[in-house]
């Protein structure tokens, strides 16, 4: 750890202390180009892809919509509405599961008048290049800026699918001061924020000086991990002569890109146990994020598309720009299918991704990757009892004592627990990682947090009776 | 014609079962495939490092390799006898154990092996072979298996064995001998388990501090750190301990602070008590390279069940078994005191885990 500290101090890069080095496994996705995605015969649009209240359909059956259009309004300030992708003939309204195992009402719309090759990649290459003409930042008001991103229904594209215009919206008693955007990409396998970095690197510095401008920020910064030396380049070009945005080079650490740990690293800010990056004056976006802010206000295009990584068990890995809505199985077939050994299936990374039951489930706007894992890569669970080795202790990155309080999860004294600090973990699972008796700690301690969420709002409702 | 007819019959009939058969195998089959899932479910994280209860525990193992090799130098066949035993008695108990108790068997973990090596180590080279069953069966009984087995445990299963001996047959276990002198009569060191008549009794390093001792020629360092002195199998070769050390140090099986708490407590410790009254206190790197202070701070202190859980507690547990066998050594009765001090330390891991723990990152939640 002291090493660590030296060595990023002598080169300059930033890094918190804990976290574990897992293989980043990025090689195999990480050359690709983006490639655009043909459509699905047919797309099922979740209607509550972000955190909030789900939004309410705006769209009848047997309906024609076309690609672009709003097919949901938000269901109030903390939600987003919903677009299509695609362009089609809306059939019943259904539900489907989303990612998180949620069952959620849902627009399936069957594709019409499907787009060639070639207008897939003029769409595509509009997605990467910035708009023509801009409004100079000094002219827009915060208020547009915030404005088109509610209409545009862009929430958190990096995994948390948090309403963006609700975190630029500073309430009147804080201060923002730096924007960070978050390019770390710290999860292994992943690697679509890497190619959105060399891509469309312009785009990524314009979200950042809207978002600056929404929220009053004098400084913005670019955090990007060690391994990405490309996206490092590309992106120190386009904030060259800018002098209130810089890159940040963060060593390559998992969970750099928890905010938790990328705050201190970067800004060397702690943000205190149950507040937010607001609290230390920050907000933090992620690369596709801002990507999106840049559409929304430049082109008031919504949030229809994302890029999205697709590795491992497939034959043709790559990195793709799908329409949202697009199952899983569609995705994974134009990836090449999936290869004999595939074992499981992943939306995300395999650090903190979901395993899928189903192919059907559709790509929301926080799937950053689809990941296939073969059957020998599949985490043994040989578990044994805790034999109070301490490198959980040891790892967690916010401090924690990961076996204790699995102990008391387990034993159901989730008062103790709690005295532990169950409510205080960020779930990134580093302790399940380094455990040599292969105990599911994280999922323990996910567990513990659920049953504790359960039993505050049972006492809520008791006591509001 | 009455045949034919039921003939035909029964042929309609088993052709309708076995349609009906069919669709239901049909049915059965859509039933499994549905409810059975195709893919892995499972919590995340997906990735795991290598490091596995087992792989620590043949780290272990693998670091006693030089110890036990020249434990077979210095003492003979009395090595392979009691590792031997220590072996096959800690496993007996513990699969006895576990099918007593209706449990899956834990024999495959490795922590057995461990602690009989440790065990064996530990114990004079003559020692008799019921006493050695004996201690085996306490280790693994009392020390683990009442506790609840692999991680349950307070204490140090090799140590509460070791403890056990020490009181039930006290003399058998201060009786030392001398090196095997393999030039003079090679056959002396085959003396036939527990008739160990033709050893020559010498007194441990140790034992030549205590006052009263008869003879009181101290071995000199380089003896010490080569290994050819009196006392327990395994803990007298400096070099060879050293060895292990380094290969679970690289590792990372065990971690720096627990060894360098004690020996780094217990050289200041002596070394005080040295500068104070030089005539009546040895040298503080005799005490390191005499008895069992090598082997204890890198293979029984650090025994990751019975230690503290946080860095931080490691030292400080440590310190404590390091000051702790220094007040036994220099004003106990007992010329030794590893054993002791790292059990007393055991009873106190936890207490010093909980004052010890860290604070999250960002501070405590607030209620």
């Amino acid at each position: 750890m002291i090493a660590e500290k030296l060595i990023a101090k002598m080169t300059r890069k930033k890094v918190f202390p804990r976290g574990i080095h897992p293989n980043d496994s990025k090689s195999a996705t990480c050359e690709q180009p983006i490639t655009p995605l043909a459509w699905p015969a047919e797309v099922t649009i979740p209607l509550q892809q972000h955190i909030g209240a789900p939004a309410s359909p705006m769209v009848t059956p047997r309906q024609d919509v076309k690609k672009g259009e709003q097919i949901a309004a938000a269901g109030g300030f903390v939600s987003a509405p919903v677009h299509s992708g695609v362009g089609g003939k809306v059939g019943p309204l259904t539900t489907c599961l989303v990612p998180t195992g949620k069952r959620v009402p849902a627009v399936s719309i069957k594709t019409q008048s499907v787009p060639s090759e070639e207008q897939l990649q003029a769409e595509l290459e509009e997605y990467l290049s910035p708009a023509g003409e801009v409004r100079p930042i000094g002219e827009l008001s915060p208020e547009t800026i915030i404005e088109s991103a509610q209409n545009a229904g862009l929430v958190g594209m990096g995994g948390a699918t948090f309403p963006t215009h609700v975190k630029l919206k500073i309430g009147p008693n804080k201060t923002i001061d730096t924007i960070v955007i978050n390019g770390s990409e710290c999860e292994p396998f992943l690697t679509a924020d890497d190619r959105l970095m060399q891509q469309a690197p312009s785009l990524v510095v314009r979200g950042l000086e809207l978002a600056m401008r929404a929220t009053g920020a004098s400084r913005g910064v670019i955090a990007i991990e060690d391994n990405k030396r490309k996206a490092i380049e590309s992106m120190r070009q386009a904030v060259a002569g800018k002098s209130n945005l810089e890159v940040a080079v963060c060593m390559t650490k998992y969970p750099m890109g928890g905010e938790r740990q990328l705050l201190p690293a970067v800004l060397g800010r702690v943000i205190p146990t149950g507040g937010l990056p607001l609290d230390v004056g920050v907000v933090v976006l992620n690369v596709a994020t801002s990507i999106s802010l840049a559409h929304a206000v430049d082109r008031g295009r919504p949030v229809t598309h994302r890029v999205l990584t697709v590795t491992g068990a497939v034959n043709r890995p790559g990195n793709f720009f799908v329409p949202i809505g697009t199952p899983i199985s569609w995705v994974i077939e134009q990836a090449g299918g999936l290869r004999k050994d595939a074992a499981m299936v992943l939306m995300g990374g395999p650090m903190m991704g979901v395993t899928m039951p189903d192919l059907s489930i559709p790509v929301i706007k926080g799937t950053s990757g689809i990941t296939v894992l073969s059957r020998s890569e599949v985490r043994k669970m040989d578990q044994t009892a805790c034999i109070k080795c301490g490198r959980c202790v040891e790892n967690c990155p916010l401090k924690l004592s990961p076996t204790r309080i699995a102990h008391a999860v387990k034993m159901g004294d989730l008062e103790l627990a709690e005295s532990f600090n169950l409510m205080a973990c960020c779930e990134c699972g580093c302790c399940s990682y380094v455990c040599p008796a292969r105990m599911p700690l994280v999922q323990y301690l996910k567990s513990g947090k659920a049953a504790v969420l359960r039993k505050r709002a049972a006492a809520k409702a008791a006591s509001t009776k | 014609m009455n045949s034919n007819v039921s003939h035909d019959k029964g042929q309609e009939f088993s052709d309708a079962r076995t349609q009906k058969i069919h669709e239901n195998a049909k049915v059965l089959e859509k039933i499994a495939e549905a409810s059975q899932p195709e893919w892995i479910v499972e919590p995340g994280p997906h990735l795991s490092d290598k490091s596995t209860t087992r792989r620590l525990m043949i780290d272990v193992i693998v670091a006693l390799i030089p110890a036990m090799a020249v434990a077979v130098w210095v003492f003979g066949f009395n090595a392979i006898r009691l590792t031997g035993l220590c072996l096959v008695s800690c496993l007996a108990t513990e699969y006895l154990f576990n099918l007593i108790r209706k449990r899956p068997g834990t024999l495959g973990d490795f922590s057995a092996v461990v602690t009989a090596i440790i065990l064996a180590f530990s114990l004079p080279p003559t020692l008799p072979n019921f006493a050695v069953i004996l201690g085996s069966v306490a280790a693994i009984a009392i020390g683990k298996m009442i506790f609840g087995g692999l991680g349950q445990n307070i204490f140090n299963p090799a140590m509460v064995g070791r403890a056990f001996l020490m009181t039930a047959f006290p003399v058998l276990m201060t009786t030392w001998v001398a090196p095997v002198d393999w030039k003079v009569d090679s056959s002396a060191p085959a003396a036939v388990a527990g008739e160990n008549v033709d050893a020559v009794s010498q007194a441990t390093p140790l034992t030549m501090l205590k006052p009263g001792s008869a003879d009181r020629k101290l071995p000199v360092l380089r003896e010490l750190i080569i290994g050819r002195t009196s006392g327990s199998l395994g803990e007298t070769s400096v070099v060879a301990l050293l060895l292990g050390a380094v290969y679970l140090l690289a590792r990372r099986t065990i971690t720096w602070h627990i060894p360098l708490g004690m020996l780094g407590s217990a050289v200041i410790f002596a070394g005080i008590a040295y500068m104070a009254a030089p005539g009546k206190f040895v040298n503080p790197m005799f005490h390191l390279g005499a008895g069992a202070m090598i082997f204890g701070a890198f293979y029984i202190a650090t025994d990751l069940v019975s230690s503290p859980l946080s860095r931080k507690g490691q030292l400080i547990y440590g310190v404590g078994c390091g000051v702790l066998t220094m007040v036994i050594r220099q004003f106990g009765t007992y010329p030794e005191g590893v054993m002791f001090s790292i059990l007393m330390m055991n009873g106190l891991a936890p207490l010093i885990t909980r004052y010890t723990i860290s604070k999250p990152l960002g501070g405590n939640v607030r209620a």
